[in-house]
């Protein structure tokens, strides 16, 4: 049988799918050990009991100095720059992806300007946020909303600029105004868009947010990762990244799985 | 007494003249099929009656009135593709019409409206065969039922006039018989004048009342840009059928005998194979 027409198990599938992180931990474990056989002192590769050492000095042992659980309170305090930039790029994108995609005269308007601004650099844009609106969350959250807006209403207005002409029409026939074309046969087909390109953007987005921290604040996950840096903290750095990593695929996975439970129609045609 | 008049109409796009000089007039309660080899205009002069393009010359009439330059709940129509909506249901898709209509704010019903709608969508629905489908989305519909349910959510805004663009194009044949059917009943049941576009000569003459045939009568290479096509034929088939009266033709045909899957029995062996072919062919996913 062709290689092509081979196709694994479910049992196949998950030891399958579990072989390259085994195989990133074995070689980690590998490395770290020959490290530390030649320097027990070593701490570019840190062994898992010092891992274990600083997720409990981190998340489960009071800060000496302020009291707070330092896991925690920097996770909060960056999911909540996260989800308050995300959340008024969607509302944003709502609005505008809607407009410019249904409205030809706001596409004429605004879709050369958003395609302009959306090739601006938005880190580059930093130095100029952090001097206007100051060091706080909200240069951070604006910095979140700009690098992630201009991709997603472009995104947004495209997938509405797609819709067939002949289902706008036929919505026509049926007596809907633009408002209503706009509620009833538009919005609903651009909201799973919305949802995915979402998922997409959160890699960008926690990037803006860990460099937004990483220059200037008093706590979140990017500013714990590059204040431990100065002391060579892999322990405490390799941990919170993993935490990172799990934060967005959590959120990924949240958001897919919020679209197939409001949104069930969604790629039903492609399945058939 | 006739319900669309079209006088001399011409369309062009830029320099490329597509159709030239057309003049009909379609009576009340007609079915006429424009036919035609492809790229004759057809489908132009289609979306000319729908109001989604305007005529360059000429003017058209519906019920001695200009016709509106926009599509509008007058005219309903049923595409070969996307005609119903995706995200809607079954049922939703043949209440979004009213609903709209009713509800010029959210373009929803509530309450005691709303089941009345929802009433008169299923009955609807039983109409062309679809009972029993109201919560799936379009998707887990075969061709012939999107078919179905698009015409169920045309003439839910009781249309004067219903337009047909290869609406049966796609579906093979035992479902395109299956759904000639309804659509000979639902002509004969609903007070509207039907116009459709099709390729195919022989649905035109089985459903048909009237045929008109679109052709460029200058085709030379040279000449193509500068002469469209126009109405070359016009035939009335005979016997002629009426609208509401059957012929001896479609004599077989009685009301509401179509569709068995609305029956739940059957009437011959011929009707079981069509029917019991409809349900199977398309397994759900």
């Amino acid at each position: 049988m062709r290689l092509i027409n081979r196709h694994p198990g479910r049992a196949a599938r998950l030891v399958l799918g579990s072989l390259p992180f085994l195989a990133i931990v074995l070689v980690y474990l590998a490395a770290s050990a020959t490290r530390l056989a030649d320097n027990p002192g070593d701490k570019l590769l840190p062994a898992l009991s010092s891992f274990a050492r600083a997720i409990e000095t981190m998340a489960f042992t009071p800060d000496r100095r302020t009291g707070a659980y330092l896991l925690w309170s920097d996770t909060w305090a960056s999911l909540g720059r996260l989800w308050a930039g995300l959340g008024i790029s969607a509302v944003l994108t709502l609005i505008a992806g809607l407009a410019i995609g249904v409205l030809p005269m706001v596409r004429a308007l605004l879709a050369p300007v958003i395609a302009f601004v959306s090739m601006v650099p938005p880190l580059a844009l930093l130095p100029i946020l952090f001097i206007a609106l100051g060091l706080g969350e909200t240069s951070k959250i604006v910095l979140i909303v700009i690098g992630v807006t201009p991709f997603l209403i472009r995104d947004l207005s495209l997938t509405v600029a797609s819709l067939p002409r002949e289902m706008i029409i036929k919505a026509e026939t049926l007596s809907a105004s633009t408002w209503l074309i706009a509620l009833r046969v538009v919005l609903p087909q651009a909201m799973p868009r919305l949802i995915d390109g979402l998922r997409l953007q959160l890699g960008p987005a926690f990037l803006f947010l860990i460099a937004a921290e990483a220059i200037s604040a008093d706590a979140g996950l990017g500013y714990r990762i590059f204040l431990v840096r100065r002391y060579l903290s892999m322990d405490i750095i390799f941990p919170y990244v993993a935490w990172i990593t799990l934060l967005a695929v959590a959120m990924d996975l949240g958001l897919g799985g919020l679209r197939r439970l409001i949104f069930p129609w969604w790629g039903m045609e492609g399945r058939r | 007494m006739t319900a669309i008049v079209i006088e001399n109409v011409w369309k062009e796009y830029g320099d490329q003249v597509v159709l030239e000089s057309v003049n009909l007039s379609v009576e009340t309660r007609a079915f006429v099929a424009l036919v035609g080899p492809s790229g004759c205009g057809k489908t132009t002069f289609l979306r000319m009656l729908l109001g989604q393009e305007k005529p360059t010359r000429g003017r058209i009439l519906l019920d001695g009135a200009a016709l509106p330059p926009e599509p509008g709940p007058d005219r309903g129509v049923v595409y070969q593709r996307y005609s119903v909506f995706p995200h809607l249901t079954v049922l939703g898709n043949v209440m979004i019409g009213p609903e709209l209509r009713g509800a010029r704010l959210l373009g929803r019903r509530f309450g005691a409206a709303r089941r009345a709608l929802a009433e008169e969508a299923r009955s609807m629905l039983a109409e062309v065969g679809l009972a029993g489908n109201e919560n799936k989305y379009p998707a887990q519909l075969s061709g012939g039922m999107q078919q179905r349910l698009a015409l169920a959510q045309a003439l839910m805004m009781k249309p004067r006039v219903l337009l047909l663009d290869e609406p049966f194009g796609a579906l093979d044949p035992g479902i395109r018989a299956d759904i000639h059917k309804l659509m000979k009943r639902l002509w004969n049941e609903v007070p509207m004048t039907v116009v459709m576009v099709t390729h195919d000569l022989r649905e035109a003459f089985t459903l048909a009342t009237r045929i008109v045939a679109f052709e460029r009568l200058r085709d030379r290479p040279e000449e193509r840009l500068r002469y469209g096509a126009t109405l070359s034929r016009d035939i009335d088939v005979w016997p002629p059928r009426i609208a509401g009266r059957t012929t001896i033709y479609d004599a077989d045909i009685l009301p509401g005998q179509d569709d068995l899957t609305s029956l739940g029995h059957s009437f011959g062996t011929t009707r079981q194979t069509g029917a019991s072919e409809h349900a199977t062919r398309f397994p759900h996913p």
